[in-house]
């Protein structure tokens, strides 16, 4: 393996869980609900998976037992925003910190202790090709599982009519609901779906990406928030995001290592937030419709099709008739 | 097919929306549903849309009672509906908007949905690219893509609710004349929900209008306008002569104005207003009354035009700087933006009164708000929130509030929602002020109370201005003319 190809399959290796928990986020989000418990939900559920493969010796109980975790932590957030009409905000806010404490503390007896790991499965055949094959055909399945919900995300919301309704819901509700869409029903199914992915997202660290439980997982699942933003709430501009954000991690860490800079790994780590405001900035200041006004007719759908992306209009705004 | 609705009755809270009201409509017809703001047009064709469910009461299609649960469910009987703001989907594309609810596979057949479309558009004459996104349409082709999809769900009775709001005069012709052609070539029954008086006279057969909630009237059309006017507004007993007050110099000089917002422009607008005049404005919300009470407050800056006051030029001046000039604003919500909800009223005067120290005097403050509420007969204590007050006794504290000598006194429906009672009071209070010299202009929804008060009247209609002055065409018939758009 060359060092190009090493390095490449580490970065899609290392943003596996960024890009399952960024994709589950972006489900959620995209019906109109803001699930901000990530972070905690990301500790807990990866704690989680480690402790019962440490009891049960099953990983396939362990990745289930996740899900659910990252489900009923959605479902809290879900539940008191329809339902008890709660900030979304707020009650995110307390969940994260809420389920951190927990993990730490119920995590206590599985600290540093050996855990079990999702078995290599290289694709035979496809992973003797060159570059591509070391990069992409050389992992696990919940490695395989991230490259692939991308794409199946994407094409569930361009593609398909439940994706079609999917957006509307997240859009504008009450045009939702004249055409027949039962709403609230919806952002309850699509917040259960997203919070299951992020809770996979903490097994894919526990029991591949960072074998065990260390308690150093803090501030990964508010990185996975912020691609969604710095994605746009586009499946692959996410994803771009998680492998970019991984990316220049590692390039740091291997100037670092080299010797070739000095760049202390707080700066590094600020590289996600900064992208977000850079994007956020760029994406409200109205540059897109000047660029958009600018462009020759011809271009305009190609342009566009890049440019174009806003926050879902009813996005934290419980839907209510008027 | 025939839709009736039987006895339909609505409450919001305290609010009577509709009181058992009973309509027919034939197919092959073109209703007009008419009536003022607040009448109760939009709430019983939200019922019969299936949108909203009534509280007691019947539609019935065809002699048969329907139980509607959702707007699906009105579709399903052919009962659609156009409402004012367009329920669409801005970021998608047209023909993604026109495919978005409706029933079939996972995978949407593009091809064929866009078939259907472009046969639709040929169809109705209406030029829509199914390419196009639809932020970027008018609010004119925002609806035709709308009646479009409703036309191809089978619907058989469309029902638009202010479809003339913000259109072009060429689309709203495109748009009569597919309304005709649906009701009279395709025998379809087509449902206008309206205000404008021209708008049903030119497209409508027949009216039924609507009056606090309550069905006062139909009329074959044509008819005299008159008669029209007569039922939405009501027999209102004419202005008995009050004596005016002599009019001093000249307050509020406003030439040319020019405002633009995202709806509507109004333009060159002038008007002076003098010491101890009152003026009315007239005409249906949103028609530019507001904007302009606005910019003269210093709150919506004027694209063109001069603003001036006592003679100085205050164009483009701050809302403070026109605080500070004697010009005080009182918006039309008290408890959103003319009163702090959660405050106490000596908390009020405590943030009001001019004092250059950094802590609050409040002895001063307990003191001056024991006189005022005393002076103005506020039903409060002074540490009584403000929100716990009768809307009645809100706007008494918020007149309360405003500074002695007084240039100008802007007022947004200064009287809404309040008993006769409240308003009397307050109205002497408005009188008393004008006395001083201050000039008063309101905006109002009741035309009685623009008769009864006004000096001069000016009339709002979709940006555009006439100003009443003659005494004699001060009249609630001529003025409802005037806002339904007649000139």
């Amino acid at each position: 393996m060359t060092g190009l190809e090493s390095t490449l399959r580490g970065i899609v290796r290392a943003a596996a869980p960024i890009v399952i928990a960024g994709q589950g986020e972006l489900i959620t989000e995209r019906s109109g609900v803001i699930n901000l418990a990530l972070d905690g939900t990301v500790m807990l559920s990866a704690m989680t998976a480690h402790a019962v493969v440490r009891n049960t010796g099953s990983l396939t109980t362990a990745v289930l037992a996740a899900m659910g975790v990252g489900a009923a932590i959605a479902f809290i957030v879900v539940f008191s925003s329809i339902a008890l009409k709660l900030n979304q905000v707020a009650v995110g806010f307390i969940l994260t910190i809420l389920a951190a404490d927990l993990a730490v503390f119920l995590g206590k007896p599985h600290f540093n202790q050996p855990g079990k790991e999702i078995p290599h499965a290289p694709i035979p055949v496809l992973k003797d090709i060159p570059l591509l094959g070391p990069v992409l055909f050389d992992h696990n399945i919940l490695i395989y599982f991230s490259l692939f919900l991308t794409v199946a995300v994407w094409f569930y919301i361009y593609r398909t009519r439940p994706g079609l309704t999917l957006r509307s819901i997240g859009e504008q509700p009450e045009a939702a609901f004249v055409r027949g869409t039962p709403v609230n029903l919806l952002r309850y199914a699509y917040t259960l779906l997203g919070g299951s992915l992020v809770g996979l997202a903490g097994a894919t660290y526990s029991l591949s990406v960072k074998l065990g439980w260390k308690e150093d997982l803090s501030g990964e699942g508010w990185i996975a928030l912020a691609i969604v933003i710095f994605g746009l709430w586009v499946p692959w501009r996410v994803a771009l995001g998680a492998y970019l954000i991984v990316g220049l991690r590692s390039v740091a860490i291997d100037l670092q290592d080299n010797n070739v800079i000095d760049l202390p790994s707080q700066i590094v780590n600020m590289l996600p937030w900064t992208l977000m405001i850079i994007t956020l900035l760029v994406a409200t200041s109205g540059v897109l419709t000047k660029l958009d006004r600018y462009t020759p007719d011809r271009f305009k759908p190609v342009v566009r099709r890049f440019t174009r992306a806003a926050p879902p209009q009813a996005l934290g705004v419980p839907f209510e008739k008027h | 097919m025939r839709v009736e609705l039987q006895q339909i009755s609505k409450t919001f809270g305290r609010v009577r929306a509709n009181q058992d009201i009973s309509l027919t409509f034939e197919e092959g017809h073109i209703y007009a549903v008419l009536g003022e703001n607040g009448a109760g047009k939009s709430t019983l064709m939200k019922i019969m849309s299936g949108y909203q469910a009534a509280d007691s009461g019947h539609v019935v299609v065809d002699g048969q009672s329907l139980e509607l649960r959702a707007p699906t469910d009105a579709i399903e009987h052919g009962i659609g509906m156009l409402y004012q703001d367009p329920l669409d989907f801005p970021p998608f594309t047209v023909l993604e908007n026109f495919i978005a609810g409706r029933p079939g596979g996972v995978f949407p057949d593009m091809e064929a949905a866009r078939q259907h479309f472009l046969e639709l558009t040929e169809r109705f004459g209406f030029a829509l690219d199914p390419d196009r996104y639809v932020d970027m349409l008018t609010i004119g082709e925002r609806q035709q893509l709308e009646i479009l999809r409703l036309l191809s769900l089978g619907v058989r009775v469309l029902i638009l609710d202010e479809p003339t709001t913000g259109i072009s005069a060429e689309q709203k012709q495109a748009l009569f004349n597919v309304l005709k052609s649906l009701a009279h070539d395709e025998q379809m029954t087509i449902i206008l929900v309206s205000h404008k008086l021209e708008d049903v006279i030119e497209l409508c057969d027949h009216a039924y209008v609507l009056r606090r909630g309550r069905f006062v009237g139909e009329k074959e059309i044509p008819c005299p306008i008159p008669q029209l006017v007569e039922l939405m507004f009501g027999k209102v007993i004419e202005r008995k002569e009050v004596p005016r007050v002599s009019v001093g110099a000249p307050v509020l000089e406003v030439e040319n104005l020019a405002l633009s917002s995202h709806r509507l422009t109004v333009e060159n607008l002038s008007l002076t207003v003098h010491e101890g005049e009152v003026i009315g404005l007239a005409g249906l919300d949103g028609s530019g009354q507001g904007a302009f009470i606005r910019s003269i407050s210093g709150l919506f800056p004027p694209m063109r035009g001069t603003i001036r006051v006592d003679g100085r030029d205050m164009t483009r001046a701050s809302y403070h700087d026109f605080a500070a000039a004697g010009v005080a604003f009182l918006p039309a919500g008290r408890l959103e933006e003319g009163l702090i909800a959660g405050m106490t009223l000596t908390e009020h005067f405590a943030l009001t009164l001019p004092s250059r120290a950094p802590w609050v005097n409040w002895v001063r403050a307990w003191r001056v708000t024991q006189e005022r509420i005393q002076h103005f007969n506020v039903k409060g204590r002074p540490n009584s929130p403000i929100q716990t007050l009768s809307g009645g006794n809100q706007q008494r504290f918020a007149l309360a509030l405003l500074p002695d000598n007084l240039r100008l006194l802007l007022l947004e429906h200064p009287t809404r929602g309040l008993d006769v009672e409240s308003a009397n009071y307050i109205w002497e209070q408005l009188l008393a002020r004008r006395e001083q010299g201050t000039a008063i202009i309101f905006i109002s929804a009741e035309l009685d109370e623009i008769v009864a008060y006004s000096d001069r009247v000016m009339v709002f209609f979709g940006g555009q201005t006439t100003l009443v002055e003659d005494r004699a065409q001060m009249t609630v018939g001529h003025l409802g003319e005037l806002i339904g758009g007649r000139m």
